[in-house]
């Protein structure tokens, strides 16, 4: 079946984000002054083929150490579910 | 000094993006008289190779992180069985991010702190040369020399404990420096931790610097201190004991 990962990819703790603090100069010259954090990161949409949830979820952790995150800076975590709107089509065509 | 026929060979990879391969095969080819030829990512063999070059540009168009995709190509898997049997490679700009991304060397490349692309020359302090006289034999410890930089991502980022074994092990080879040698917030174009700008591998065959080499190697074009790396090369390869034939490939 086919299923639909979310995947975020955030910068560690401690590694300094000039984009994020860019972002937010710009929020607080907006008027929003409070704004005391903001850190960057992507979010990467990845549809796809697996037998179950076990297998779904160890597939998109494999993808995250191989490729999708670098661990010396990076943090990657995700969310998995059941592309329920193909499902629904394959069973009524 | 080089002998007819001992012409050192060098492969330069060219991945989809990449920028420098013509500079270091002029370099190469024009200004010493080596054999050099560009090595599609594509390909899975090196050929008969003295030392590899990983040049700069936008491998992949540097989607997702520079150098991540780079790091899986074809290619890749015989650059890093050369690595690792000892044979030496060079990662300018582009080249050191794949360098880090394959794991050659530790630590990553990031997004400059001030977030701008940096294109200007750089004065770089040379300390531990002995640590990779492969690459650095022809430079002198506490020297100044004069390189161009050409990065938007070239912050040199590692966790501490990293950062200290590579200075315990002289592993930090260049660093942004002033005119003086002094290595200073202001001398350091994109904020890299501890003003690195390039490193080796414990073995001291593979280095990975941000600055370009191949952009300075004749005066016309307003330094040569980048050629003293490759002419550091070339005397290596004259010198050691068994110059062994090398093919290396990923099959």
């Amino acid at each position: 079946m086919r299923w639909i990962a979310e995947v975020h990819v955030s910068l560690r703790p401690g590694i300094a984000d000039p984009e994020g603090q860019t972002i937010g100069s710009a929020l607080r010259s907006l008027g929003y002054a409070s704004v005391d954090e903001v850190r960057s990161g992507k979010l990467i949409r990845i549809g796809f083929e697996a037998a179950g949830p076990d297998e779904a979820e160890r597939a998109v952790g494999d993808m995250c150490r191989r490729l999708l995150a670098n661990p010396v800076m990076e943090i990657a975590t995700w969310d998995v579910r059941a592309d329920e709107q193909q499902d629904a089509e394959g069973v009524n065509p | 000094m080089t002998i007819l026929g001992a012409r050192p060979r060098i492969a330069v990879a060219v991945f989809p993006g990449t920028w420098s391969e013509r500079d270091f095969l002029h370099v190469a080819t024009e200004v010493l008289g080596w054999q050099a030829r560009p090595v599609w990512h594509a390909e899975r063999d090196l050929g008969e190779v003295d030392a590899v070059v990983l040049p700069g540009g936008f491998a992949h168009g540097d989607h997702l992180r520079t150098g991540a995709i780079a790091r899986f190509s074809p290619i890749m898997e015989a650059v890093e069985a050369f690595a690792r049997s000892g044979g030496p490679v060079i990662g300018s700009c582009n080249g050191f991010q794949v360098l880090t991304e394959a794991g050659l060397l530790p630590g990553a490349l990031m997004r400059n702190d001030h977030l701008e692309f940096r294109c200007d020359w750089q004065e770089l302090r040379v300390e531990s040369p002995s640590s990779a006289p492969v690459w650095l034999g022809e430079l002198q410890e506490g020297e100044v020399i004069r390189l161009p930089i050409s990065h938007g991502e070239g912050r040199y980022v590692a966790d501490p404990a990293t950062l200290d074994e590579l200075e315990r092990a002289g592993r930090v080879v260049l660093r942004y420096a002033t005119a003086t040698g002094e290595v200073t917030d202001a001398a350091n174009p994109n904020g890299s931790d501890r003003g690195i700008a390039g490193i080796v591998n414990a073995a001291g065959n593979v280095l990975g610097l941000m600055p370009h080499p191949e952009r300075a190697a004749e005066t016309e074009v307003g330094g040569s201190d980048g050629l003293r790396l490759f002419r550091s090369l070339e005397r290596w390869l004259q010198e050691r004991p068994a110059p062994a034939e090398r093919r290396v490939s990923s099959s």
